[in-house]
C-alpha cells in the first residue's frame, strides 16, 4: 500500500469518526454512528498495517496476536459489565489509553531510527515529554477513578494539608525536569528525567483524584475521558500523524464539554472541581449553621406510596445513583408498566449529574426497557412540577434539594436542580437520614407535601408494586 | 391496653373519635379496642362496621369507662353530665380539654388521678403536625363555613351570564388566614366568588394569592406575628387603620367570615354595629370565632339572626355539621398521637415528658396538674434569615477583576502565545496544529449536538476511538533492532485493543437498550 493510499485511508478514517460521534444526537441514528465508528478503526489499522511503516510478516503476526489477546479480554469485559458498573468500565478504559499513550512516548524516544535538528528536535521532545505527562496522569487519575467508583477507595475527598503547594511544586518539579531532558543529548541519559518526570506526573494524577469527593465524579469521569483524547493528539504530533490528532482531538474535545456541562449542571468552576474536595471554600461552616434545626420527616409505607401512586395522574420519577447502587431500575419499570396501563402519565426526570458519570442514569433505563421518549432532561421537565401529583425520588439528594434555590449560604447555592418540591406530593426514597455526597442536609425531607419511604430502594419498590398489583 | 371509646354525650355533637378505619389501625399498635353502641351512628358509622375490623361493641357507658385503660374522646368531658366521674381512677383520657377555660375541668379531672393529653394544646411544631387536631378541624369549620354562608346567601357565588340577565360574582371578604381562613378562601373561590382576605401578619400573603384570592392590607406598619406563628395583640394605630379598612370592605362585599383568634384572649372585636348596619341588604355574616366570644359584635353564639338585613351566623359546631370528615380526620390525629406514645407498638403508652409533643399536649400526669407547658421553643414559622442573605454578599467581593478585564486579559495572553508559536516553530509542526485546532472545532461543533441521554454512550465510544495510539505501536512494532521498542509498541498494542474493541462492543450493547 503505497502511501498515498494510507493518507487517503486516514482521511476516511477521520471522516467516519466525526460521523459516528455526530450519530449520537439521537438513539435512532445512534447504533448506525457506532457502526461509523468501528468501520473507521477497521480502515485505519488495516491501513497502516499494510502500509509502508510495517514491515515483514512477522510484525503482522505480532500485531495479530497482540490484538487477539487485547481483544477477547475487551470483549469479556464488554460483555460481562453490569449496566451499574459502566463508569468503573469507562475509568478502567482510560487508564489503559493513558498507559498506552506512556508506552508509545517512551518506544518514540528510544527509537533511532528517526532523527531530529534543531527546533524540529526540540518540539519532537517537547512532543515525547508533554506526551507522557498526560498519559501518565491519565492512567494514575483513571485507576483512583475506578478505585473510587468501584468503592475499593473511599468517596470521601482526601485533603492533604497545603495540597495546592503539593500540585504547585509537583508542577514545577515538572517543568525543571523538561528542561533537564531537552538539554540531554544521549538518549539513556535522557530517560532519567523522562521516567522522574512520569513519577511525578503518575502521583500528581492520584492526589488530583483524591481530593474528589464522590459526587464530583461526573466530572472527574469525563475530564480523564478528555485527557485520554489528548494523550492520543501528543501522540499524533510526535509520530506526526494527523490521524492521531485529529482523533486525539475530537476525543479531547467531547471529554471538555462533558466535564464542562457537569461543572455547570452543578453551578461549579471546573477549576474548583479539579482543586478538589467540596465545599472547602469559606462560607462552610456558616451553612452547617443554618441547616441544622429543621424539623421531623414524615415517613410513610409501601403501601400508602401505592395508593398515592394509584390516585395520581401526572407522576414523574426522578432516580438517582441510589437507584444503581440498589439496581433497583428494572423494578421501576414494572411500576411504570403498572400505573401506564392505568392510565396514569409517567415520565422521568434527569438531572445531568445524577450519579457517577454523564448519561449514567439514562443507560440504566434503557438498560430496563424504559422508553427513551418518558425520559426527559431537568430544563424540558422543571416548569412540570407544579402540575404533578406525585414525584418520586429514588435514591437521589443533592440534586433535588430545594436549598440550592433558597439558601445563599448552602455549599450547593446555584445549583440547577429538580424542583420536586413544587409537586403535590413529594415522596423520597433513602435508606437513612444521612445527607448526600454534597454533605449538606436536604429542606426538601422537611417539607410538609414530602414523605420517606426508608428501606433499600429494590426491596421497597418490589413492595409497593405489590402492592399496585394486588 | 385497652382503648374505649364512648358515644359523644353533649347534645348536638355528631363526630366519634374514632373510625372503624382507624381503629383496626390501633389494633395493629397492639391494644384492643371497645366502642360503645351507636357512637359513630351520626358520622354513619355503624356498629357493624365496627365489629367487622374486630372492634367490642358495649351497650353501656359506664361498663365501657370501667374496663377502659384509654378513653379517646372529642369533646372535653361534661361536668354537668358527670362524665369525669365516670373516668377511672387513674385512667388516661385523650380528647379536646381547652384547659384554659376549664380551670374546674382540670381539677376535677386531677382528682381521679387520671393522665389527661389535650388535643388542642398540642404545639405547633412541624413534627407534630400530623396530631394538629385543631388545624383539622379549623380547615372543616372554614370549608362548612362558606357552605352556610351559600345557604344563606340569596345570589349564586359565581357571575353568570345567562337569558334571563347578568348574574355579578358574589364577593366574600375574609378576615384572618389561618387554617380555617384559608380553607374558606378556598372553598369560596372554587364555588366561583371574588375572594378578598386580610390578616395582621404579612407572611400569609403569598398563601392568599396562591389560592387566587386577593390580600387587602392595612396601611399602617406593624407585624403581627406571635409565638408559634399565631396571631398577637396590635397597637392602637394599627387597630385604627384596619378599622378603616374593614369598614370600607363591609360596604362593598356580600359576605363576610371572620376567623379572628388570639390564643388565651377573647376574639377580637373587628366588625362592629354600625358596620354590619353599612352591608347590602341580604349580606351574610359568618362568625367563626361565635365560642370565644365573637369578631362581630352582633353574633349570637350558637344560633342565626338577621340583623338590620345582615345574616349572622354564629354556629360553634361547624365541624360537627360534617360529622364524617370530622370524625375521619380527628381519629387519624388521635391515631398519630397513641403512635407517639406507644413507640414500641406493644399496645403499652408511656408518656414520654422530654418529647416536646407530648410534654405540650399533657395537661394532667398521674393526677397533677402540668398545664400550662413551657413556652415552645420553636416558632413554626421563624424570622426570614433576611441577614444571612445580606452577609453573603459582600463576601464575594474583594480581588475580583470585572469581567470585561478579566477576558481581555486572557485573550492578550492567547494572542501572545499564539504569536510566540508562530514566531518559533518550524513549518512541519504548524501544519498538524492547523489540524489539531481545525479538529478541535469540528469536535465541539459536533459533540455539542449530542443528546444528554446517550452520554454515557459518548464516553464509550469517545473512549474506543482515543484507542487510536495503537496507530503509534503499530508503526513502532517493526522499527529494526531493538527488542525494548517492539515489547513496549506490543504492550501499548496489547492495551488498546483491549480499549478499542472492548469498547466498541460495550457501546453497542448500550445503544442496542435504547428504544422508543
Amino acid at each position: 500500500m503505497s502511501v498515498g493510499l494510507v493518507t487517503i485511508s486516514y482521511i476516511v478514517a477521520t471522516i467516519l469518526f466525526i460521523k459516528s460521534l455526530g450519530g449520537l444526537s439521537n438513539p435512532e441514528s445512534s447504533r448506525q454512528g457506532n457502526y461509523f465508528g468501528i468501520a473507521g478503526m477497521a480502515i485505519a489499522i488495516l491501513a497502516t498495517v499494510f502500509g509502508p511503516q510495517v514491515i515483514g510478516t512477522g510484525s503482522v503476526i505480532t500485531i495479530m496476536i497482540c490484538m487477539a489477546v487485547g481483544g477477547s479480554v475487551g470483549i469479556y469485559a464488554a460483555v460481562k459489565v453490569k449496566m451499574t458498573e459502566m463508569p468503573e468500565l469507562v475509568a478502567l478504559m482510560h487508564s489503559l489509553v493513558g498507559l498506552a499513550a506512556v508506552l508509545v512516548g517512551y518506544a518514540t524516544y528510544i527509537d533511532t531510527n528517526t532523527s531530529f535538528v534543531g527546533a524540529e528536535k526540540t518540539i519532537h521532545e517537547v512532543e515525547i515529554f508533554v506526551g507522557v505527562l498526560i498519559g501518565a496522569v491519565t492512567f494514575s487519575g483513571s485507576l483512583i477513578a475506578f478505585g473510587k467508583l468501584a468503592g475499593k477507595i473511599s468517596g470521601k475527598p482526601l485533603l492533604l494539608p497545603a495540597r495546592h503547594f503539593l500540585n504547585l511544586a509537583l508542577l514545577v518539579g515538572s517543568i525543571v525536569l523538561g528542561k533537564w531532558f531537552l538539554n540531554v543529548e544521549d538518549i539513556n541519559v535522557g530517560l532519567i528525567p523522562l521516567m522522574s518526570m512520569t513519577v511525578l506526573a503518575l502521583l500528581f494524577g492520584i492526589h488530583m483524584v483524591m481530593a474528589i469527593g464522590g459526587a464530583d465524579m461526573p466530572v472527574v469521569v469525563s475530564m480523564l475521558n478528555s485527557y485520554s483524547g489528548w494523550a492520543a493528539a501528543a501522540t499524533g504530533f510526535m509520530l506526526s500523524n494527523d490521524l492521531l490528532i485529529v482523533t486525539g482531538a475530537l476525543v479531547g474535545s467531547s471529554g471538555a464539554i462533558l466535564s464542562y456541562i457537569m461543572c455547570r449542571a452543578m453551578n461549579r468552576h471546573f477549576l474548583s472541581v479539579i482543586a478538589g474536595g467540596f465545599g472547602t471554600e469559606g462560607g462552610t461552616p456558616a451553612a452547617a449553621g443554618s441547616a441544622e434545626p429543621l424539623g421531623e420527616v414524615q415517613p410513610i409505607s409501601a403501601a400508602d406510596t401505592a395508593e398515592l401512586l394509584k390516585e395520581a395522574r401526572h407522576v414523574i420519577i426522578v432516580p438517582g445513583y441510589g437507584m444503581a447502587v440498589a439496581q433497583a431500575q428494572h423494578t421501576v419499570f414494572e411500576i411504570t408498566k403498572v400505573l401506564r396501563d392505568q392510565g396514569i402519565e409517567v415520565r422521568f426526570g434527569i438531572h445531568p449529574v445524577a450519579g457517577r458519570m454523564p448519561g449514567h442514569m439514562n443507560v440504566l433505563l434503557a438498560e430496563a426497557r424504559v422508553p427513551y421518549d418518558i425520559v426527559m432532561e431537568m430544563d424540558e421537565i422543571n416548569e412540570d412540577f407544579p402540575n404533578t401529583d406525585v414525584a418520586m425520588i429514588i435514591g437521589a439528594n443533592d440534586i433535588v434539594n430545594p436549598a440550592a434555590q433558597d439558601d445563599p449560604n448552602s455549599p450547593i447555592a446555584g445549583m440547577p436542580v429538580l424542583e420536586v418540591w413544587k409537586a403535590k406530593t413529594s415522596i423520597v426514597m433513602k435508606r437513612s437520614m444521612a445527607s448526600g455526597y454534597a454533605g449538606v442536609d436536604n429542606p426538601l425531607f422537611y417539607k410538609d407535601n414530602n414523605r420517606m419511604l426508608f428501606g433499600d430502594a429494590k426491596k421497597m419498590l418490589e413492595e409497593v408494586l405489590g402492592h399496585l398489583k394486588g | 391496653m385497652r382503648i374505649g371509646i364512648p358515644k359523644e354525650s353533649h347534645e348536638g355533637e355528631k363526630r366519634v373519635a374514632t373510625t372503624p378505619e382507624a381503629a383496626g389501625k390501633l389494633q395493629k399498635l397492639g391494644f384492643t379496642v371497645a366502642v360503645e353502641t351507636g357512637a359513630g351512628a351520626a358520622s354513619d358509622y355503624s356498629d357493624e362496621a365496627y365489629q367487622a375490623v374486630g372492634v367490642e361493641i358495649i351497650g353501656d357507658t359506664k361498663t365501657l369507662y370501667d374496663t377502659s385503660d384509654i378513653v379517646l374522646k372529642v369533646r372535653a368531658p361534661d361536668l354537668g353530665r358527670g362524665e369525669v366521674d365516670l373516668l377511672r381512677e387513674g385512667g388516661n383520657l385523650i380528647s379536646f380539654i381547652w384547659p384554659g377555660q376549664n380551670p374546674e375541668l382540670l381539677e376535677k379531672l386531677a382528682a381521679r388521678k387520671a393522665s389527661v393529653l389535650a388535643m388542642d394544646m398540642v404545639p405547633r411544631i412541624s413534627r407534630a403536625q400530623k396530631l394538629d387536631a385543631l388545624s383539622s378541624m379549623a380547615n372543616i369549620a372554614g370549608y362548612r363555613a362558606v357552605v352556610e354562608a351559600a345557604h344563606e346567601f340569596g345570589r349564586f357565588f359565581t357571575g353568570q351570564i345567562t337569558a334571563a340577565g347578568k348574574v355579578p360574582p358574589a364577593k366574600v371578604f375574609i378576615i384572618g388566614v389561618g387554617v380555617a381562613g384559608l380553607s374558606a378562601i378556598g372553598a369560596a373561590s372554587g364555588m366561583g366568588a371574588i375572594v378578598r382576605a386580610s390578616d395582621t401578619r404579612p407572611e400569609v400573603k403569598d398563601q392568599v394569592k396562591s389560592l387566587g384570592a386577593e390580600f387587602v392590607e392595612v396601611d399602617y406598619q406593624e407585624e403581627g406575628t406571635g409565638v408559634g406563628g399565631y396571631a398577637k395583640v396590635m397597637s392602637e394605630g394599627y387597630q385604627k387603620a384596619q378599622r378603616e379598612m374593614y369598614a370600607k370592605q363591609a360596604k362593598d362585599v356580600d359576605i363576610i367570615i371572620t376567623t379572628a383568634l388570639i390564643p388565651g384572649r377573647p376574639a377580637p372585636r373587628l366588625i362592629t354595629a354600625e358596620m354590619v348596619e353599612s352591608m347590602k341588604p341580604g349580606s351574610v355574616i359568618v362568625d367563626l370565632a361565635a365560642e370565644q366570644g365573637g369578631n362581630c359584635e352582633l353574633t349570637v353564639p350558637n344560633q342565626v339572626v338577621v340583623r338590620h338585613g345582615v345574616t349572622l351566623i354564629g354556629y360553634t359546631d361547624l365541624p360537627s355539621r360534617l360529622a364524617r370528615q370530622s370524625s375521619n380526620l380527628y381519629s387519624t390525629n388521635l391515631l398519630r398521637m397513641v403512635e407517639e406514645l406507644c413507640k414500641t407498638k406493644d399496645g403499652i403508652i408511656d408518656i414520654n415528658m422530654e418529647d416536646e409533643v407530648i410534654r405540650g399536649a399533657t395537661v394532667i400526669k398521674e393526677g397533677s396538674i402540668t398545664y400550662p407547658p413551657p413556652p415552645p421553643k420553636l416558632s413554626a414559622a421563624p424570622a426570614k434569615p433576611a441577614a444571612a442573605a445580606v452577609l453573603a454578599a459582600p463576601k464575594k467581593e474583594g480581588l475580583k477583576l470585572p469581567p470585561q478585564v478579566k477576558s481581555g486579559l486572557l485573550l492578550a495572553l492567547a494572542a501572545l502565545a499564539v504569536y510566540g508559536i508562530g514566531v518559533g516553530a518550524p513549518a512541519n509542526f504548524m501544519e498538524h496544529l492547523t489540524v489539531f485546532v481545525l479538529a478541535c472545532f469540528v469536535g465541539y461543533m459536533v459533540i455539542w449536538n449530542v443528546t444528554p441521554a446517550l452520554h454515557t454512550p459518548l464516553m464509550s465510544v469517545t473512549n474506543a476511538i482515543s484507542s487510536i495510539i495503537a496507530i503509534g505501536a503499530l508503526i513502532q512494532i517493526s522499527a529494526p533492532g531493538n527488542k525494548m521498542l517492539t515489547a513496549l509498541a506490543a504492550l501499548a498494542m496489547v492495551l488498546t485493543s483491549v480499549n478499542m474493541i472492548g469498547g466498541f462492543w460495550v457501546t453497542q450493547r448500550m445503544l442496542r437498550m435504547f428504544r422508543k
